[in-house]
């Protein structure tokens, strides 16, 4: 009996190992930077350039970094539920515009709406790379520590706003 | 100023006009002047880091602009006199074990590491356990079976 259990046993563990793999998304990097402190931001804002986002000022309230840039397709549809949410759950939006020129970062926010409190202008992609950052969309929550606690990367639909966001924010408040 | 004079001046002219911009691309302002061996320590990185956007390729083989960028921070840290542990760090602590193309040994990357050997050992006592099986099943034949075998292969009946 055990000798024709055990190759089928075998045969049952490597398929649940290949089901796992292949279920999983390859291209997903488990951010390095949870848990912890999210970076300083002292770049200038998109429509203030006198002035800088200062992470530390935001302390004991939990907000989102939204990395975008007026050349990324996806940003642009998750603009409406970003808009909505932070409406909704009074969420502190700011947005990191990555890798843009201001000029079409600020024609893009004046076209399709600008949710964010402000955005900071990562011309160079410095800071983006301080937050681990390799693609976009990508979008932290901060807990009132200051601590990175989630990253989403790509685009947020309605369903991950609700299924993985919005819990992850309620459980922090 | 007599002909000859006037042409090669021209002719001065217009190579210094043709070189300009060539020197202008040869050297960047950004980056960092690096001696012979600096480079070397920064070719040896940026093939050991990968590029988070293709994946299969290292920092060195990439054209995605996020290699660029991580290039031109290879080369600042190096320029800063960081060392090379400091500027993997830098990358890890960032972007995970994932950006290394060799990764570390600790309990999360266990199988990764031991997994090949386990598998050949596995595969090892297998073939053992069936050879020796296969020996001790192989008993003698009988006198009757010899006879019978005798008589299969002399008459094929």
């Amino acid at each position: 009996m055990l000798r024709y259990l055990l190759p089928l046993g075998a045969f049952m563990a490597m398929a649940v190992f290949l089901a796992l793999g292949l279920s999983r998304d390859p291209r997903a990097v488990p951010s390095a930077m949870l848990d912890k402190a999210a970076p300083p931001i002292s770049l200038p804002l998109l429509h203030a350039p006198g002035q800088t986002l200062d992470v530390q000022s935001l302390r004991g309230q939990v907000w989102l970094l939204n990395v975008w840039a007026s050349w990324c397709g996806p940003c642009r549809d998750e603009l409406p539920v970003l808009r909505d949410a932070a409406q909704r759950h009074g969420i502190p939006l700011y947005g990191l515009n990555y890798k843009d020129k201001p000029e079409d970062a600020v024609a893009w926010l004046a076209r399709n709406g600008n949710p964010y409190i402000a955005s900071a202008s990562d011309t160079d992609g410095r800071v983006g790379i301080e937050y681990g950052v390799y693609g976009v969309p990508e979008t932290f929550v901060i807990d009132g520590a200051g601590r990175i606690r989630y990253k989403q990367l790509g685009l947020i639909t309605p369903d991950i706003w609700r299924t993985r966001i919005e819990p992850m924010i309620e459980a922090l408040r | 100023m007599n002909l000859l004079t006037r042409v090669l001046t021209a002719l001065l002219l217009a190579a210094s006009l043709n070189l300009t911009p060539f020197s202008a691309l040869a050297q960047t302002p950004a980056e960092p002047k690096l001696t012979p061996a600096e480079q070397q320590r920064a070719d040896h990185l940026a093939h050991a880091l990968r590029c988070l956007v293709c994946q299969n390729q290292s920092l060195a083989d990439s054209n995605a602009p996020l290699a660029h960028d991580m290039r031109k921070l290879i080369h600042a840290q190096l320029a800063d006199g960081r060392t090379d542990a400091q500027i993997m760090r830098f990358f890890e602590d960032r972007y995970g074990d994932f950006v290394r193309y060799d990764p570390p040994f600790k309990p999360i990357t266990w199988l990764l590491w031991l997994g090949p050997f386990a598998l050949l050992a596995l595969g090892f006592w297998v073939l053992m356990r069936t050879l020796k099986r296969r020996n001790v099943t192989r008993a003698p034949l009988t006198a009757d079976e010899r006879a019978r075998a005798a008589r299969y292969l002399d008459t094929g009946s």
